[in-house]
């Protein structure tokens, strides 16, 4: 069984091809050009170094979310391509269950965190069972200070990873119980994870076809809000003058 | 020689269309999902939401258009995809998929110019239509006069200088409540209205006869509108879009027929999708024929946003030998003419 791995959900660009269970090859570039040039050339990089031919592959596995919106399409345009001219399967594995995933066996409550910006912070939180992911609260897109509050309740030693990070440090003091960050090899996105995690999941049959796939952005678009914002104002703004007529 | 199957994939801004093209002429299957619906909520196209959109119906749109076409992936000789200008975030979905597609079935990849396309829709429909020849391309985005000088080769005379043709027609529908898209309804309401009755100005620039400038009609409108307004008078809308598509028309249709004169071109071409507007439409095809000109125009179904046309200009890039490498990115203002 061969799982292609695919991540472009951050400022991370990733490929990997997982046999069974070993990793064939990975490559990942954490440097900032832009994933479209350079996702297609590192699979093609990838493919000639380990001579895989794509017909070869079971599935292939796409961080699907969250992340950077054009980072998470370019992704999944490129498995949804690849699918559609393979006819193959897609496994969407979700981005913070990948990340979390590098740290596989690890002790304690385990917490990917990714920059989303506007205040808040893409998250979720897991713990191993042995070489189990089990997710203790599922992905979600949160203030900073709630995530620590969280993990607070948990009461056990927490370990971050991931771009987001940096951004906990400035509220940290909220934090109360022991934290450690992961290695530098760890505490990004690596496709070697996506496609160890979609092989588990290729095996349990939680698959998808290249036509029904799309991302999972955890978030609407800033138009969407802001229309259902000025709804929402119309709305009450309505209720309140219903109430000074009667 | 062996038939060259194109299949092209369009998603440069709200319509997500592929397409499956014989030999750059015969359309064998043209698909196309609009998201017109949906951005009319927001009065014009939200950038994430139509690259929301092109994901989730691209692989539909394209497997739609292998099968309409009777063909598989098998078949076709190259892929060809919209890689600029446009909206960066859409275009990077047709982009990224025509490229993982292109590399897993080892097919040459072209990348095409989204104008380019709609030159090249005249093809389609025009069998004895080749270069050179004179083509006017009016629509949301772009305003250009161009020789065509061979497959894919352009000599720009003229463009516009503030807003394209099609951008007019939109605020000028926006202002006067009839919604978006402003193109279709303007021209529908102005079927109503008289063209004579309001004298709305034409933007003539003095250093270049070809250029346009489509402002001082769109604040003379507004400004029209204001002061009625003030006055309280009621206006006619109908009297309005009339008047003011036939300024818009008149300076397109002199500016061409200026530079078929000067350029000594009797072949004359329309192409986006400002062309599917009636009277554009009318008044070409009057001053041609005055003239003695040969007028093309693609049906209205291939001036709006297609695949068939990036299928059309695929081939003649294929011909010439352009292949693009897995590196294609989107280029949001990619410039005619540019590789």
């Amino acid at each position: 069984m061969k799982i292609l791995g695919l991540d472009s959900s951050g400022l991370v660009a990733s490929v990997a091809v997982v046999q069974d269970d070993l990793l064939l090859c990975e490559y990942t570039v954490n440097y900032r050009k832009t994933h479209s040039q350079t996702l297609l050339p590192m699979l093609d990089e990838l493919c000639r170094m380990t001579e895989l031919s794509l017909e070869e592959l079971s599935a292939i596995a796409v961080a699907a979310g969250p992340g950077s919106f054009t980072g998470l399409r370019i992704g999944s345009a490129t498995a949804k391509g690849l699918g559609l001219a393979l006819d193959k399967p897609l496994v969407a594995v979700p981005t913070l269950e990948a990340l979390a995933y590098n740290l596989c066996g690890m002790e304690g409550i385990i917490c990917p965190v990714m920059d989303a910006r506007r205040n808040q912070v893409y998250t979720g939180i897991y713990r191993f069972e042995g070489q189990q992911l089990v997710t203790v609260e599922d992905q979600m897109a949160v203030p900073a200070e709630e995530l620590l509050e969280k993990l607070n309740g948990y009461g056990e030693k927490v370990t971050f990873l991931g771009d987001g990070v940096p951004v906990l440090r400035e509220s940290i003091g909220l934090l109360k119980v022991p934290c450690t960050e992961a290695a530098p090899h760890q505490n990004r996105q690596r496709a070697g994870a996506v496609a160890a995690l979609g092989g588990k999941y290729f095996k349990e049959g939680r698959i998808q076809s290249a036509q029904e796939h799309r991302p999972e952005y955890l978030r609407v678009s800033q138009a969407e809000r802001e229309r259902k914002a000025r709804e929402e104002m119309k709305r009450e703004s309505e209720t309140e003058s219903t109430g000074e007529n009667q | 020689m062996e038939d060259v199957l194109i299949l092209a994939i369009e998603s440069s801004c709200d319509e997500t269309a592929a397409s499956v093209v014989k030999n750059g002429r015969t359309v064998l299957s043209n698909v196309i999902s609009s998201q017109i619906a949906l951005h009319t909520l927001y009065g014009g196209v939200v950038p994430e939401i139509a690259s929301r959109k092109h994901i989730e119906k691209i692989n539909q749109v394209i497997t739609q258009a292998l099968r309409d076409a009777s063909v598989t992936l098998s078949d076709i000789t190259a892929i060809g995809v919209t890689y600029g200008p446009g909206l960066v975030g859409a275009l990077l979905v047709g982009v990224a998929e025509a490229k993982a597609i292109a590399y897993a079935r080892h097919l040459p990849l072209i990348g095409v110019h989204h104008i380019e396309g709609h030159v090249s829709a005249n093809y389609i429909e025009h069998p004895d239509l080749e270069p050179p020849f004179l083509c006017l391309i009016v629509s949301g985005g772009h305003t250009h006069l161009v020789i065509v000088k061979d497959y894919g080769e352009f000599e720009i005379l003229g463009r516009t200088r503030d807003d394209a043709a099609g951008e007019a027609f939109d605020k000028v529908a926006r202002a006067i409540g009839l919604g978006y898209p402003g193109g279709p309804k303007v021209d529908a309401l102005a079927r109503e209205g008289n063209p004579r009755a309001i004298e709305f100005p034409r933007g003539k620039l003095s250093d270049c006869p070809y250029d346009f400038s489509f402002s001082g009609v769109k604040s003379a409108v507004l400004n029209y509108l204001n002061g009625a307004k003030m006055k309280g008078e009621e206006v006619n809308r109908a009297d309005i879009a009339a008047s003011f598509q036939k300024s818009v028309v008149d300076v397109l249709v002199d500016h061409t027929m200026l530079a078929a004169r000067d350029f000594s071109m009797d072949r004359i071409a329309i192409a986006g999708g400002v062309a599917s507007n009636g009277a554009l439409r009318e008044a070409m095809e009057k001053a041609c024929r005055r003239r003695g000109f040969r007028f093309y125009r693609p049906s209205p179904i291939l001036c709006t946003d297609n695949a068939a046309m990036i299928g059309a200009a695929a081939y003649y890039e294929y011909r010439k030998g352009t292949r693009h490498g897995w590196d294609l990115n989107a280029v949001p203002n990619l410039k005619l003419g540019e590789r």
